[in-house]
This record gives structure tokens, C-alpha cells and sequence, in this order.
């Protein structure tokens, strides 16, 4: 017994050294800030509000989370990709359009990249994009309900990773394929990848009024996997710049396969000249399948279009369109300095951190200095176009954003941490490490042209040992640190939702005006709405039953309705009669086979109910709404299939 | 009268005549859950939220306690004090061009009495929607009353209530007060001239 203690004592001794040697780089349980500093500077006394909110991508939950900065506090999993039961997104039938796509209802996604719109390269708190990697999507979320008003899934391509990111004044949001596939799609034999394979750059328009997002032009690439984009700024606002690795063009293995060429490429595109090329008439039609679904503002339903064309753009008709940097060893992100001059590249598997110039970059277009080509686009010559290399930054650099004080910050996968180095003479300058594994850092407007340079948030990929262990799946986490002085400095460890795979913060006060506090009854469009309880009943379609239904502080009407028959389709509509701010009601009836309804005031929903069994079911609202929500209920009496029950229910008084 | 009380009078006259576009009282509530407070604004034709869904929100609450809706359309004061303000506007003018002493006074009492009778009527309101209440009520306290107050605050359970004079009531106020000191000072002149 003591001895096996001992040996336990012992195993404990060297974790403790392990961790003390550690803690001469800044590791351990407490920040490097000092406990008692760093948590005066995340602290967010109650009643007060946190400085920005942040917005993380959800990963493979296929939603989006939001948090406030400094506090880390979780404020809302707001749904995008994925049904979501709590709130019947997905579920409803307002709602289940949104997730229409081509390959039919597809009701999870995998979502990487949230990006705010900007006006002259700034967050303008207008609307945030979100991309869905695996069924091809980008989703656009209006900030004033902090509801996905838009979704339109990207035809031809196949793993949507280098998306959504915008253009300046968001005049487009990209979408490139991360896998290469036959394009368009066809039944070829796999080992014929570079005969059939092609990757696709695609450029969405946003409609600048209303944020309507509609495919412009797709450009037909070499078969590379395309896997990261940012759009230029200021002198480089006309371009956009994609990563892309395995140019091997491996089919098989690409762990190996796809990593040996010493160098890759970043694909520069000029899509002012693209657009000049689809207007010359260079582009063609090509047939497509692809969903394109808008939740109307004023009904609050949503519709699914089948879009069945697409304009393609083939790199080879267009010379100028687009030229190939060369970047070495599978690059992951590609950066733009807040000048617009300077573009980063994270070659996850190289030594160095390649910084591109832009303006040698548009030096060596003019002077030809080619280096060959690639399926016709022009390679351009890695030294013509080099501003200069960061060396020995750390190992397995992946992205980069920055302060807008002259520094950059750069997550090293593999040797987890955080490098700060230096704009003007790319030495480094300061490393924290990261708990583990960190994937994407975020900034406050970080990739725009102006940061708000006060934190570093480390998006991790592994907990491990950082909080209180939950069986095998652990949670995931966010790291933030301090940026406002010459040193790093960790302030806090929070969860976060599914994988925090990237994020974009916007200073609080850009968005909070403008939040809608209840929608307007009175412009309720929901062709199944009551705006008053007058306005309820219950009508038979054949085994459809319609019931529109009003729910106010603290009952339903109807709350009695009888002749409802088994296998009837209850369609349940729900028109919340609140205008009242967080007043919320639900709807539940016992053996809803899909979800509760949870309605905003002034909102109606719609769940549709089949009741199989004989009998009187109750209903309720399952948001505690007021001193009597526990009353707010009511009854369906569910009889046989053809009993001679009349459809009926209940009216308010005096009617 | 003086000249300058002349033109006083028929400024302060026409001054009421703010009342057609400022509230003339506000009722507001504050409770736990509604740190935004709610309220109302009565003006000399309507009642409104502070808020647009305000007297909305205050309806729904006041259905628990069983207190009538507020509507607007049923009070018929609404209806007929615009033109009782047109008239004392007119009066107000017609005294100050005719000058005449007796006149002013008379005009002075008129206002004292009809805002006495204002605050009556509005008593009167308050009291019935406060004591006037739905026996099947959700909520019944015994000996509880819901009036608010008619100026000044209370706390009527979870909610504290506030009852003042709103911007329009304000200047009303202080025209009432003129022509009412101006009078008094014309009268107390007279008396001095007298002796």
C-alpha cells in the first residue's frame, strides 16, 4: 500500500517538474498575466455588458456560437447548418427550407469560417457568413435577429473550406472547392484524377442593400485542393488570394502523396478582370443543381429554389485572371496585412513563414517573370514575388491575422503556440504556447483594415487535460490573450461548442442598437398567422388539419379542440401575441415526433403532429413565460380514424 | 391691464397650445423583470406607450389582477378636451385684446377650475381602473387596490409606479401659473392704485 503511494508520489513528482519546467515558458494552471491581474481584466461584473462580441464557428455542430470578449461567457448557439429541437429551427415548417439542397434535406453541416461583412474594409455589423464544408453551402446571418436569413449551396464543388471570406465592401463572398472533383460531375474511374479533376474558384455576389447572395462566376482551376482565401485591401482590394496544396494531384494517400513538391501555390485572382472577362462574353452556361433558400423578412417563412445554371470561367480563356504564387509545403492560410501590401502564408508543413509582396507580385505580372505554368495559369517566380520569409517561427504555421500596430500573429499547429513577429523586418518578436494544438487565432477585425489589436483568441484543437475531464469526448476551448502590450500575455481558458474552428469578434457596440427586440405583430405576413385571438380555429383538409392558434401571457387559444383523428396531420400555428422584449412562449403536445416550437413575439411557427393514439393529449408552453405559465395549457381530443366527432374548438369570450 | 400683461396673457395662452403635440402626464412602472420600465403618456386626444407596445404590455399584465384594458377609444375626455383647450386658448387671447381686469380674473379662475376638474376626471379614471376589477381575476389580493397614484410614486406589488406631469403638462402648468400670478398682481396693483 505505501509503497505503491510512493510510487504514485513519485509519478506526481515529475508531472510537478515536468510542469515547472514548463512554467519558465508560461504553462500551468495559472495565466501568465497573474491570476489575480488576469481576472480583474476578463472580469464582467453581472449587469454589465463584455466589450465584443465573438462570434466562433460551431465546426462539426454546424452552427455558430456567440460569445463576448474578454468574459468568454456563451450567449447564444444560434443555428445555421443543423436542426436545432430547442427552438424547432429545421424542424418547423417555416423553417425546413433552409436546409433544402440538391442532394435533398441534408440537416447538419460542418462549419468553418464565420466572416463579417465589411464597408471599406471594416466590420460594419451588417450580416456574418458562414461557410458548410461538407455539402457545399454558404449561409449569411442577419445581426439584427441574429437569425440565418439565407443559404445557397455552391454547385460543382465538393468540400466548401476556403469560404465564405469577402471582398472589401463585400461586393463578394468566395467559395472554393477543397476537394477536386470531375466537374461537372461524372462516372470516371478515380485513377483518372488529372484527366477529370478540377478544382473551382466561386465568386457569390451580395447584393449590397439586401445582403441577397446570388453565384456570379465560377473559375474552373487545376484538380488542387483549394483550402484557404483571403480577398486583398486597399491597393490589393481587386484580388482575392487562394491557398491550395496537394499539386501533386495525388488521388490516393494524400497525407504522403500530397506532400512532396517543395512548393505549392497561392492562387491570386483579379476578379475585376473576371468580371470583365464574363462580361467580354468568355464565360459559358453550364447546366447546375443547386439550392438557393431565403427566410422572407416579413412572413418569416422560408423558400428553396432550385437554381439550374451556373456561369463558368475557364482560367485558360481568361489570361490575367488569375497566377500562381509559389508558396512552399501545403499552405493553410492565406493573410493580408491591414495595408493591403503585405500576404502571409501558412505552409503548415514548412520552416519558414513566406511573406508575398503585392506590389512585386503586380511587378512580376508586367515583367513576365514566369516560372512555367499550370494548365495555362502563369506561375509566378517565388523571389520576384517574396517580401521576405519569417525564419525559424515555430513549427506548422497555419494562420495569421494582425494588430494593425505593425504586427503579426501566427498559430503553429505543431508546436502549439502563438508567434508574434514583425511586419517591417519579419523577425520574431514574442511566442506564447497554446493548450493544444491551436488550429485558427482570431483578432478583433484582425484580416480587415483595421484591428482593434487589444486580444488574441487561440482556437484549440485539443483540451486534453485543461478542464474537468467528461468521459472520452472532452470539450473544446478558446485560449485569450492579451496583445496590448510588447508581451503576450494568457488571461483565459473558455469552452466552447463544437469545434471552434474559426472566429471573427466586432466591438459590441456596432451591433447592439440595432437589435430587434420583438417583431412586429401588426406586419406579421405568415399566410397561417392570427394577429388576434378572433383570428383562431380549426379547419379540415382531408387528413390535414389546420389549426391556427395564439399564445399570450398565460394561455393558448384555442386550448380545447376535439375531432382531430388519428393519422391526421396537425399542422399546429403558432402566433405568439407578445410585443413585449423576452417574452418568448413554446409549444409542446405529448408524442410531437420532431420538435417544440419556440416563437418570438410577434412570430408565428408552424410543427406539424400526428397523433397515433386514441385519446385527449395535453399541450403546453415550455418556456417559462409568466406567474401562470404552468397553467398556460390546453387539450386535443384525438379520436378514431373516421369517428363522427365534429371538428371543433374553443373561441374567446363573447364570440 | 397693462400692456405687458396683455402680451403676457396671450403668450401664455398660446403657449397651451403645445398640449396638441406634447404628452400632458406620464405614468411609469418599473418591476424586477422590466428594468427598461414600461409606460404611458397621456395626451389631451390619446394615450400611448412609452413604448410602441407598451400600453399593450401593461394591458396583459393588468389582465392577472382582472383591471379593464386601457382603451383609448372608450374614454370619451379624449374626445372633447381638445376642443375645451381650443376654447381657453381662445378666451386667453380675447381677455388679453379686450384688457379688461375683471376679465383676467375670471379667466384665471376658469383655468384653476378646469385644472382642478382635470385631475378629478383623471382621480376618477384611476380610481375605477384601480378598484373596478374582474372578480375571476388570476391574481386577487385581499384589500388590494390598484390605482396608481395621482402624482407622485408607489409601490403596487412587484411594480413601483410613478405619476408626474409629462412635458406638455409642464408647460400647461407653469401657463396656468402665469396668467393666475398675473392676475393676482393686476388685482393687488388695482387695490394700490385705489387707495
Amino acid at each position: 500500500m505505501s509503497s505503491s503511494l510512493s510510487v504514485r508520489s513519485r509519478a506526481m513528482l515529475g508531472v510537478a517538474v515536468a510542469a515547472l519546467a514548463l512554467a519558465g515558458c508560461g504553462k500551468g494552471g495559472e495565466p501568465v498575466a497573474g491570476a489575480a491581474d488576469a481576472a480583474q481584466r476578463v472580469y464582467v461584473a453581472p449587469g454589465q455588458y463584455d466589450e465584443f462580441y465573438f462570434f466562433t464557428s460551431g465546426g462539426f455542430s454546424g452552427q455558430l456560437g456567440v460569445y463576448g470578449l474578454p468574459s468568454g461567457r456563451l450567449l447564444k448557439v444560434l443555428p445555421v447548418f443543423s436542426q436545432n429541437a430547442e427552438n424547432a429551427y429545421g424542424y418547423s415548417e417555416e423553417t425546413k427550407p433552409m436546409l433544402n439542397t440538391s442532394y435533398g434535406f441534408v440537416p447538419w453541416d460542418d462549419s468553418h469560417h464565420p466572416e463579417l461583412s465589411m464597408t471599406g474594409g471594416v466590420p460594419d455589423g451588417r450580416w456574418i457568413f458562414i461557410n458548410g464544408n461538407n455539402t457545399p453551402r454558404v449561409a449569411r446571418i442577419d445581426l439584427t435577429d441574429f437569425t440565418t436569413a439565407e443559404i445557397i449551396e455552391i454547385p460543382h464543388s465538393a468540400g466548401n473550406h476556403a469560404s465564405p471570406f469577402v471582398t472589401e465592401n463585400t461586393e463578394y463572398s468566395v467559395a472554393a472547392t477543397r476537394f477536386s472533383v470531375p466537374t461537372p460531375q461524372a462516372d470516371v474511374p478515380i485513377a483518372s484524377y488529372k484527366e477529370n479533376f478540377r478544382g473551382l474558384l466561386t465568386f457569390i455576389k451580395v447584393d449590397s442593400a439586401t445582403g441577397r447572395m446570388k453565384i456570379a462566376f465560377q473559375i474552373l482551376m487545376p484538380g488542387f485542393n483549394y483550402d484557404l482565401s483571403h480577398s486583398g485591401k486597399g491597393p490589393s482590394r481587386e484580388w482575392s488570394f487562394f491557398t491550395s496544396y496537394n499539386s501533386e494531384e495525388a488521388s490516393t494517400l494524400l497525407e504522403v502523396n500530397a506532400s512532396q513538391k517543395d512548393k505549392d501555390f497561392i492562387a491570386a485572382v483579379h476578379w475585376t478582370a473576371a468580371e470583365q472577362c464574363v462580361q467580354d462574353g468568355k464565360a459559358k452556361q453550364v447546366p447546375a443543381r443547386y439550392a438557393h433558400n431565403v427566410m422572407d423578412p416579413k412572413s418569416h417563412v422560408a423558400t428553396s429554389t432550385i437554381e439550374t445554371s451556373t456561369t463558368f470561367l475557364d482560367a485558360r480563356d481568361c489570361p490575367g485572371v488569375v497566377y500562381y504564387l509559389p508558396t512552399p509545403k501545403s499552405p493553410h492560410g492565406v493573410d493580408v496585412d491591414p495595408s493591403g501590401e503585405l500576404i502571409a502564408a501558412g505552409g503548415k508543413l514548412a520552416s519558414v513563414i513566406p511573406v508575398h509582396s503585392f506590389s512585386k507580385m503586380l511587378k512580376a505580372i508586367e515583367d513576365k517573370a514566369f516560372d512555367g505554368e499550370v494548365s495555362g495559369v502563369p506561375i509566378l517566380k517565388y523571389d520576384a514575388v517574396l517580401a521576405g520569409e519569417v525564419k525559424e517561427p515555430g513549427l506548422g504555421p497555419l494562420h495569421t491575422e494582425f494588430d494593425g500596430k505593425g504586427n503579426a500573429y501566427t498559430s503553429m499547429f505543431l508546436s502549439s503556440e502563438i508567434v508574434k513577429w514583425s511586419l517591417t523586418d519579419f523577425t520574431v518578436l514574442d511566442r506564447i504556447p497554446t493548450y493544444y494544438s491551436i488550429g485558427h487565432l482570431s483578432i478583433p477585425g484582425g484580416d480587415t483594415k483595421q484591428p482593434w489589436g487589444k486580444y488574441v483568441v487561440a482556437l484549440n484543437k485539443i483540451t486534453k487535460d485543461r478542464y474537468l475531464p467528461t468521459g472520452p469526448e472532452l470539450t473544446q476551448s478558446a485560449q485569450l490573450i492579451d496583445i496590448s502590450g510588447p508581451k503576450m500575455q494568457l488571461l483565459l481558458d473558455f469552452p466552447t461548442i463544437g469545434e471552434p474552428h474559426y472566429a471573427q469578434a466586432i466591438p459590441a457596440s456596432l451591433l447592439t442598437e440595432k437589435q430587434i427586440k420583438t417583431f412586429d405583430l401588426a406586419t406579421n405576413a405568415d399566410p397561417y398567422a392570427a394577429l388576434s385571438e378572433s383570428a383562431t380555429g380549426v379547419t379540415r383538409s382531408g387528413r390535414t388539419v389546420h389549426v391556427k392558434m395564439t399564445s399570450i401571457r398565460s394561455h393558448f387559444m384555442p386550448d380545447n379542440i376535439e375531432g382531430v383523428q388519428v393519422g391526421d396531420s396537425v399542422y399546429f400555428h403558432v402566433t405568439n401575441l407578445e410585443q413585449d422584449w423576452d417574452v418568448p412562449h413554446g409549444f409542446a403536445i405529448t408524442g410531437l415526433n420532431n420538435a417544440e416550437l419556440l416563437i418570438m413575439p410577434g412570430e408565428t411557427r408552424t410543427i406539424v403532429w400526428v397523433p397515433s393514439k386514441v385519446g385527449v393529449f395535453p399541450f403546453y408552453c415550455t418556456d417559462f413565460c409568466s406567474a401562470l405559465h404552468q397553467e398556460m395549457q390546453g387539450w386535443v381530443r384525438v379520436s378514431p380514424r373516421g369517428s363522427s366527432v365534429a371538428l371543433v374548438a374553443n373561441k374567446p369570450a363573447g364570440q | 391691464m397693462s400692456r405687458t400683461t396683455r402680451v403676457i396673457v396671450a403668450l401664455a395662452a398660446l403657449a397651451m397650445a403645445v398640449v396638441y403635440v406634447l404628452p400632458l402626464w406620464h405614468i411609469g412602472l418599473e418591476a424586477p423583470q422590466y428594468p427598461e420600465g414600461i409606460g404611458l403618456y397621456i395626451a389631451v386626444d390619446k394615450i400611448v406607450g412609452e413604448k410602441p407596445q407598451d400600453l399593450n404590455s401593461i394591458n396583459g399584465l393588468n389582465h392577472y389582477i382582472g383591471m379593464k384594458a386601457i382603451e383609448p377609444d372608450d374614454i370619451p375626455e379624449l374626445r372633447f378636451m381638445p376642443k375645451i383647450i381650443a376654447g381657453l386658448i381662445a378666451a386667453g387671447i380675447l381677455v388679453a385684446a379686450l384688457g379688461k381686469r375683471g376679465l383676467l380674473a375670471g379667466y384665471a379662475v376658469t383655468l384653476l377650475l378646469f385644472s382642478l376638474a382635470g385631475l378629478a376626471d383623471f382621480y376618477k379614471w384611476s380610481y375605477d381602473y384601480g378598484h373596478n376589477l374582474d372578480p375571476h381575476a388570476a391574481i386577487k389580493v385581499p384589500g388590494m387596490s390598484y390605482q396608481p397614484p395621482l402624482i407622485g410614486s408607489k409601490q403596487i406589488l412587484n411594480f413601483h409606479a410613478t405619476s408626474w406631469p409629462a412635458s406638455g403638462g409642464w408647460v400647461l402648468i407653469g401657463a396656468v401659473g402665469l396668467i393666475v400670478a398675473l392676475a393676482l398682481l393686476d388685482y393687488r396693483r388695482a387695490r394700490v392704485a385705489a387707495a
